[in-house]
């Protein structure tokens, strides 16, 4: 690997440090500029990941590839950033997202306040940081980015709703902050490190005393994360504040709610992998009883949704407890297909969100409502009299709704699309046990999760039937929404990335199959990082 | 030394998550504030309790360690005090435009009802 390679590491935060900044100074009026050099920054930031998701990928590789000690200072001292095929594949899943949400935002959203590119590309920078670093401290400075950034997001385009919803996320997150701080610190107060790696290597050696501390360190540094992800019962606060957001900001929030997975994932496999001696698994019940009310309580909230918003608000929370309680379960067998869900859903949720707001522009508001109670009460304008047989579907109806169709069945996950490849995955990996007898091996957890996996798509069909029937076949008088090509544009896109997801599904779940190996393996992970040489070859 | 600092954490902690539950928003910045203050001096324990102890190199010559204190707490105590600092900064801004929209101090942007 070249130096050029070497350095290419940093590139997905410093460049994005760098525009965002450089942006502040631009004058407002200047939106579309700032918005071209914003896109053009998350466009190099993007065929960067790519790259890296490459190097990632062919890594039977040489020793201290895809680590990055920054100053040059060797791993257990300094802070490291590293990559794998989780980190990359996190990278290029982000940049992705804010690409389409950047380009949907040109066409009007990025009017309605100051800064909006500025904090896109911060928000961006502390994604990428997050994704990347090796260290918990520093994980801390990036969550902490790109929660400032996402505050000033949210609160993008203000009014009374938008700050209410702020108030209560900006609150909910300082508190989870200082939880993270705690958990940190009584970490490092025990195992004197900081470094990912070298606490994993230590924790297999630790005194009983000493594991009980770092245990509680580290279960106060999941509930820092898990109110991220959305765990219920700390997850009251999400599906307003993801509706009260505007369409660009909620789209990119998608992957919010992923980082938190993310970090417990990789705490979860590397510190408490099988290698953890006495501590290995620790916490994996608390993940499965909590992802499946997670998954409980986001599909009763899907039924009850009145709008559309808060469905997908709920349908963020659905997918967060697919995924904890995976991770909590723990068989070999599912992460691949855990990971391919967390691509799949989290494109389907961003897509739904940027169409929400096309599909309203059209509507009365009262619609919603409507369609909820009238399936409760019974429709009282069943004998209104059909006469308008054979008028023409306009255009832009007919993309939105073949959009809100293909949103519909990747939720759901119905066949042939990316959803149902991700939840059959899953499953398969649940049932293709080693045992022979299978209702032995399986325990009731694991048929709680089936139930609930298959309850929760059932959910997120009936209610996204109840809607589409309403907005769609329905013979209101509202007017076709006016829709510029460049806001359909990122929805189309990003369903498309779930339909070659589709049709690619053989490579990707290879991808994700090697990444669920890679973090079954966590010892090989920290050696690799510990024994990183400096360069200039010390 | 120990004990007092232990107290004080705590009389801390227990005061900051009162006023955190508390409805009024200048009470849960307040709570937010002693929380964070509550951290920081955890933070700082955590690299243990020292008397005489610099967390600094002497130029004239290393020395043995055990004359020195653990220097990282108090580097994260300083990034911690910072980011704590701006979102506080912040979140006193977002306050106040919640007042501004709905007239109400209340965190819910209404009156409670009490009939």
């Amino acid at each position: 690997m070249t130096d050029w390679l070497q350095h290419l590491l940093i590139l997905p935060v410093l460049l994005p440090l760098a525009v965002g900044a450089a942006l502040i100074p631009i004058d407002e009026r200047n939106r579309m500029l700032k918005g071209l050099f914003g896109f053009g920054s998350t466009l190099i930031v993007f065929i960067v990941a790519m790259i890296l998701m490459r190097i990632a990928a062919n890594a039977g590789s040489p020793q201290g590839t895809g680590i990055y000690p920054l100053g040059n200072w060797p791993a257990p001292f300094g802070i490291v950033l590293v990559l794998d095929r989780l980190s990359a594949l996190m990278l290029c899943l982000t940049a992705g997202l804010a690409l389409a949400a950047q380009v949907y935002s040109m066409a009007r959203w990025h009017t309605a306040g100051h800064h909006f590119h500025s904090l896109f590309q911060l928000l961006i920078a502390g994604l990428n940081g997050a994704f990347l670093t090796g260290d918990i401290f520093n994980l801390f400075v990036f969550f902490e980015m790109m929660l400032a950034a996402s505050y000033g997001l949210l609160l993008h385009g203000s009014g009374p709703m938008r700050v209410k919803a702020g108030l209560h996320y900006i609150a909910i997150n300082l508190a989870a902050s200082s939880l993270f701080l705690i958990g940190v610190s009584l970490i490092y107060g025990v195992t004197g490190t900081l470094n990912m790696a070298e606490l994993a290597a230590k924790l297999a050696t630790l005194a009983p005393d000493n594991r009980q501390f770092v245990e509680t360190g580290a279960a106060i540094l999941g509930i820092a994360f898990l109110v991220k992800a959305g765990m219920w019962p700390l997850s009251f606060w999400l599906p307003p504040a993801y509706a009260a957001a505007t369409p660009p900001v909620a789209a990119v929030f998608a992957i919010l709610t992923k980082v938190g997975i993310y970090v417990i994932v990789r705490l979860h496999f590397l510190v408490f992998g099988a290698a953890a001696g006495a501590s290995a698994g620790f916490g994996q019940d608390w993940l499965v009883v909590g992802g499946m009310l997670t998954i409980a309580f986001g599909a009763i909230g899907v039924l009850a949704s009145q709008a559309m918003g808060r469905l997908a608000g709920y349908s963020v929370l659905v997918s967060s407890g697919t995924l904890l309680a995976a991770i909590g379960l723990g068989h070999a067998g599912m992460l691949a297909g855990a990971f391919f869900y967390l691509v799949s859903s989290t494109l389907t949720i961003s897509a739904f969100f940027l169409l929400i707001e096309l599909v309203d522009r059209g509507r009365d508001a009262g619609a919603d409502v409507l369609a909820v109670t009238m399936e409760a009460y019974g429709d009282f304008d069943e004998d209104e009299e059909e006469e308008e047989v054979g008028v023409a579907i306009p255009g832009t109806m007919a993309v939105l709704g073949l959009c809100f169709c293909l949103c519909a069945v990747l939720l759901s996950g119905l066949p042939p699309l990316s959803g149902f490849v991700a939840k059959f995955a899953i499953l398969r990996g649940l049932f293709d046990m080693p045992g022979a007898d299978l209702s032995a091996a399986m325990s009731a957890a694991d048929w709680a999760y089936v139930v609930l996996l298959i309850l929760s798509g059932l959910a997120a069909m009936i209610a996204m039937n109840r809607i589409g029937i309403r907005t769609f076949w329905a013979s209101i008088e509202g007017t076709v929404p006016r829709v510029f090509v460049i806001e359909i544009t990122p929805v189309v896109v990003l369903l498309a990335a779930c339909i070659f997801l589709s049709l690619q599904a053989g490579p990707a779940m290879r991808y994700m199959q090697a990444t669920a190996d890679d973090l079954l393996n966590p010892l090989f992970q920290s050696e690799r990082v510990l024994s990183a040489p400096r360069a200039g070859g010390q | 030394m120990e004990l007092i600092l232990s107290a004080g954490i705590g009389a801390l902690t227990a005061s900051g998550v009162y006023l955190l539950l508390r409805p009024r928003t200048y009470q849960v910045i307040i709570g937010l504030s002693l929380l964070s203050y509550a951290v920081n001096l955890f933070i700082f324990g955590m690299g243990r309790l020292r008397v005489n102890a610099p967390p600094v190199l002497d130029p004239a010559g290393a020395g043995d360690l055990a004359s020195y204190t653990d220097p990282v707490p108090q580097a994260l105590v300083l990034t911690a005090i910072v980011i704590g600092f701006a979102m506080t900064a912040l979140f006193l801004v977002v306050l106040l435009a919640s007042r501004g929209f709905t007239g109400t101090d209340h965190v819910d942007g209404r009156e409670q009802r009490h009939d």
